[in-house]
């Protein structure tokens, strides 16, 4: 943490009337100081029961209304309800807040909230020495810590001695205000996490009022279960404030935004509001076949509830039928899209085949998570890339548009929907598991501004027979874009069959012959490699202009966030970093091939074993280097920053080795700079010296090779 | 398909495509069936789309002068279901067989008929496998001795019309490739009910499983073999009409003669009734095409059709809030200004 700004201490007061009046704000102002610091990370963690995705998603909000930047990365366990106290059942929410523009959720959480004692233990790697850690105190009894596998009471043993760590008798503070409501021991109970949410927003000097008016809103229905609420965390705020405990709170100033209207938005909301607002500008009505699969249920529920916008919404017997539904929406006219994770897009490619064939638009939605198999399915992953791009028997070419942050998830599915039905083409979005659930503040776009996505159904002939009658040719293609008419049923005199078999060019007739079978499916290859021509070249970040860094790191996908933020801190130790992020992953931007030759050296970090890195090397023949992290987590953007010191440390030495680094092999990620304090913000700072204190990835002899043997 | 159509022949409703099924197999029947229904029916050959998945059968499309999509393995009533869903003005139709239907797509079928989405489903049952050369299919009797089973079969064959009965279907109905009046009859009843309409054809594979129904539609057999259901009728079959069949107190269905029991005892059918025991029952009394095996309509009751019903779900919505409006959508979860 920073030292604090405003270092004038005024004098403390004493608490009174603590335990009587829990309910009642406390009206004694007690004035300790507040430091002020330029941002902060907070992990609240607790049982799954424990409502810890509510109370962080309302201490994000209540953040973001009051004007700072924000990002957030819900982190919960597979099980829905593991055993109660156990490492398995622990869900956490972490979220960085901050007076100036972040990417990321942070790197190591400044306060950590811990409920019980699996929460502690779950997340105490996570936390460097000086952090704060504020628990339960009522719930590290000796069952609990049993539970969680302590041989002794870390309260007590002395093993947190590293930090400052705050017991706080949450459980027992909260039931005394259940008393005086009159409910059940058991529900009052269940509002301590509103007893730490009020806590913490007293922490970090949150409004008050936002939360108990959301409080208000989202317990209308149960006024009893809303009034143990309001008190519970007005007597967590009311905690802070008059017990002794805290030496002094901390004030996030609001960062400066560009103008205009904000919503704190997760992935797979705004994806679903893409996919709207693309049937609106496409003039079409949307159909989504889907069967629930997480992470990306959320979109099949939001957009189930938008029946007013004309959206049909199919909860299919498997994934197979709802990519099916789809495809058959489509053939009459819809907007069809189907939505899914890893093992339905398994399922899914027989069908995506069958729409290359059929050349319908169509978009697959797929929130990757880590696989194979069911692998981690509340875990972020990006190991799809292939699976999207070559997951199908026979030449099968499909476009693939990959969101890079949260709200981007809402541009990211209006450029597949034009994709789609500008080409007839079936497209994978991709987006996973951290974008879908994660959320930041979206400036709101301007309607008015959003490009139309011009459709024209057939309604004519369009071709000549030998007899001299007009006959409809499904398979005559339009010159520019290569896409085939999109003639639907209920037209006159275009009435067509078509199907998997392959098809005559031009008529669309079943034909088995080999000349016209390489014929179709090079028209198809161009027709998708064509797409290129209409999408806008990749975005170098380079400060120096086009080619003037040494490395370029070269992202796609949810790694936008921690790339952008390890190469600023890369740049403050003085390195010459630029940064691309690709959205099109297939076809890619006609000007990637010139980046990429732009630069000495290209480093690809992916939560994958290397997928686009291999792509790019293929594609391109330049040496890039990929850095890899497969821990259901995120990239922190200090694992960015030392592949980054650590790819130009070696970059002028001997190369040998392998195309791919590693954060590490097993957990925690490479060790934080010393010279940067993984807490300090430095996006303006430029002293930090580029330190050889920094391991080159010790663990992982590959990285050490350079990069410079084209 | 409000406003009338113009008058059509079988011609109009031919498609330019050489049929191409072996020759003397029953599917061109069946395909002469529909072509020459299709006229009478005063339907639009634009609003009209076959769907088919694979195997001999799925061909049909090709050969239909409407629209038609020929898809993949098993996956017909899935892709039909999202055409109908999002188009409730089309008439659509899904060819498929006893592999595509009740094997690989035994799931997609099942959950059609349980939505009851508008479709006519006709299932043309050859208890074979024909396209892949003759393995056996959920259909095919027990002890079938195919190229992949040498040893003959093991499995205990599905009776389709008792799947479509226990998969909640609305409208189920056999009819068999030897008889074009009878087919005409059965798919003009399908096509007119609202939901999904199942119809079982037995079909010959004079290729690979020849004769598989000559026991009870052959033309010398079908008197005494064929049990014609029609709604409100007692139910009795012979060439005089000599054989019947009644129900005893248990519930189960026995053949009699007439002579023996008396006209007034016989099960009176019932098509529309609630629930589907009744229909049950009756697709359970022959064991296989080899004894007095009933056919015409099992079952025929309204239900809630499910692309209406999704449609409405849309009317509603639209009346309590009015149509969407993207920018209120987007400020939906709450928003704070800048600037
Ligand atoms: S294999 Fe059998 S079912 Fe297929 S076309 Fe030939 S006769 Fe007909």
């Amino acid at each position: 943490m920073r030292l604090p700004r405003d270092t004038t201490a005024t004098a403390r007061g004493r608490h009174t009337g603590l335990v009587d009046n829990l309910g009642a704000a406390v009206s004694v102002v007690i004035p300790r100081h507040t430091q002020e610091l330029d941002r902060v990370v907070v992990r609240f963690a607790g049982d799954s029961g424990d409502g810890i995705q509510l109370t962080g998603t309302q201490f994000t909000s209540v953040s973001s209304v009051f004007g700072n930047d924000t990002a957030t990365l819900p982190d919960f366990p597979a099980e829905i309800r593991a055993p109660a106290g156990t490492l398995a059942g622990v869900s956490a929410f972490q979220v960085q807040i901050s007076d100036h523009d972040i990417l990321t959720p942070g790197d190591v959480p400044n306060a950590l909230v811990a409920m019980n004692p699996a929460a502690l233990r779950a997340n105490l790697e996570l936390m460097m020495p000086g952090g704060t850690i504020i628990v339960n105190g009522d719930a590290f009894d000796e069952r609990a810590l049993e539970k969680a596998g302590y041989q002794s009471n870390p309260l007590a043993d002395g093993s947190l001695a590293a930090f400052t760590v705050y017991e706080v008798p949450m459980t027992s503070l909260t039931m005394e205000v259940g008393k005086e409501v009159g409910v059940k021991p058991r529900d009052a109970e269940r509002s301590k996490n509103f007893f730490a949410l009020g806590l913490v927003s007293w922490l970090y000097s949150r409004p008050v009022e936002p939360t108990i008016e959301w409080i208000d809103r989202r317990f209308a229905g149960r006024p009893q279960i809303g009034e143990v609420n309001t008190k519970a965390f007005r007597a967590g705020y009311n905690f802070g404030e008059t017990a002794e405990l805290f030496e002094s709170n901390y004030q996030v100033r609001p960062a400066a935004a560009a103008p205009g209207t904000y919503t704190n938005v997760t992935g797979n909301t705004a994806l679903a509001w893409g996919l709207i607002a693309a049937a609106q500008l496409a003039k079409l009505p949307l159909f989504l076949g889907s069967y629930p699969i997480t992470p990306a249920s959320d979109i099949l529920h939001e957009l189930s509830k938008q029946k007013h916008f004309g959206v049909r919404t199919m909860q299919a017997e498997d994934e197979i039928a709802g990519i099916g539904a789809a495809i058959g929406a489509a053939f009459g006219g819809a907007l069809g899209v189907t939505t899914t994770s890893g093992p339905g897009l398994d399922l899914k490619s027989e069908s995506i085949g069958l729409a290359v064939a059929l050349e319908l638009p169509l978009v697959i939605v797929d929130v990757q998570r880590g696989g194979p198999s069911t692998g981690l399915p509340t875990k972020t992953e990006q190991s799809d890339l292939l699976h999207a791009l070559y997951g199908r028997h026979g030449e099968s070419p499909v476009p693939v548009v990959a969101a890079s942050t949260p709200s981007h998830c809402f541009d990211a599915a209006i450029e597949a929907v034009r994709i789609a039905v500008t080409y007839r083409t079936p497209v994978i979005l991709l987006s996973d598991g951290y974008l879908a659930n994660g959320t930041e503040p979206w400036r709101l776009p301007d309607i008015e501004s959003l490009p139309e996505i011009p459709v024209v159904f057939a309604t004519e002939p369009n071709h000549t027979d030998p007899d001299g009658r007009a006959v409809f040719w499904p398979y005559e293609r339009d010159l520019q874009t290569g896409a085939r008419p999109w003639a639907v049923p209920g037209t006159p005199g275009l009435e067509h069959r078509i199907g998997g078999l392959e098809k005559a060019h031009g008529s669309g007739s079943v034909s088995y012959d080999g000349a016209n079978h390489e014929r179709m499916v090079r028209e198809r290859a161009d027709k998708v490699a064509g797409v290129a021509a209409s999408i806008a070249p990749v975005k170098v970040d380079d400060p120096d202009g086009l080619g003037g860094a040494e490395l370029l790191v070269l992202g796609w996908g949810s790694t936008f966030g921690a790339i952008a933020a390890g190469v600023r801190r890369a740049r403050a130790r003085g390195l010459r970093v630029a940064h691309a992020h690709l959205v099109h992953l297939n076809p890619f931007p006609e000007n990637l091939a010139a980046v990429l030759r732009a630069y000495q050296s290209v480093l690809v970090p992916e939560t994958n074993l290397g997928q686009l890195v291999r792509l790019v090397r293929a594609e391109y023949l330049v040496d890039a280097r990929g850095l890899a992290k497969l821990q259901g987590l995120p990239f922190r953007a200090a694992e960015i920053e030392s592949a980054i010191v650590a790819a130009m440390a070696s970059h002028s030495g001997p190369s040998a080795g392998a195309m791919f680094a590693s954060t590490t092999p097993s957990a925690p990620a490479v060790p934080p700079n010393p010279a940067v304090p993984p807490n300090a913000s430095t996006p303006s700072s430029t002293a930090v010296p580029p330190s050889t204190a920094v391991p080159p990835n010790a663990s992982t002899p590959s990285s050490t090779r350079g990069a410079s043997n084209r | 398909m409000t406003d009338v159509a113009v008058p059509t022949t079988r011609k109009d409703w031919t498609s330019d495509q050489e049929v191409r099924w072996c020759p003397g197999c029953g599917d061109y029947s069946i395909l002469a069936a529909v072509q020459m229904l299709m006229p009478e029916l005063g339907v639009r050959r634009e609003n009209t789309v076959f769907v088919s998945g694979i195997g001999c059968a799925a061909r049909f499309p090709y050969y239909m002068n409407t629209y038609g999509v020929h898809c993949i393995h098993g996956r017909a009533p899935a892709i039909a279901t999202g055409l109908a869903v999002s188009r409730p003005d089309l008439d659509v139709w899904v060819v498929t067989g006893d592999g595509d239907a009740l094997s690989i797509g035994g799931n997609h079928l099942i959950h059609a008929l349980r939505r009851n989405v508008n479709l006519t489903i006709l299932l043309f049952n050859n208890q074979i496998y024909g396209l892949t050369k003759g393995q056996y299919s959920p259909t095919s009797e027990q002890g079938k001795v195919t190229k992949s089973t040498p040893f003959g079969s093991l499995d205990t064959p599905f009776d389709p019309i008792s799947v479509a009965l226990g998969a909640e279907a609305s409208f189920a109905a056999r009819t068999h490739d030897m008889d074009r009046k009878h087919m005409q009859e059965v798919f003009r009843r399908a096509h007119a009910h609202r939901g999904t309409s199942f119809v079982e054809i037995y079909q010959n594979c004079n290729v690979f499983n020849d004769g598989a129904f000559e026991q009870v539609t052959g033309r010398d057999h079908r008197a005494e073999m064929l049990i014609p259901l029609e709604h409100g009728q007692p139910i009795r079959f012979g060439a005089e009409g000599q054989h019947g069949v009644v129900m005893d107190s248990d519930g189960s269905l026995r053949l009699v003669e007439v002579a023996d029991v008396g006209e007034e005892n016989l099960l009176v059918h019932d098509e529309h009734r609630a629930e589907p025991a009744l229909a049950f029952a009756l697709s359970r009394l022959a064991r296989g095409p080899h004894e007095p095996t009933p056919i015409g309509v099992f079952r025929d009751v309204d239900r809630p059709e499910y692309g209406e019903a999704m449609g409405r779900q849309i009317v509603e919505a639209r009346q309590r809030r009015g149509s969407g409006d993207l920018a209120e959508l987007l400020a939906s979860g709450g928003t704070w200004t800048v600037g």
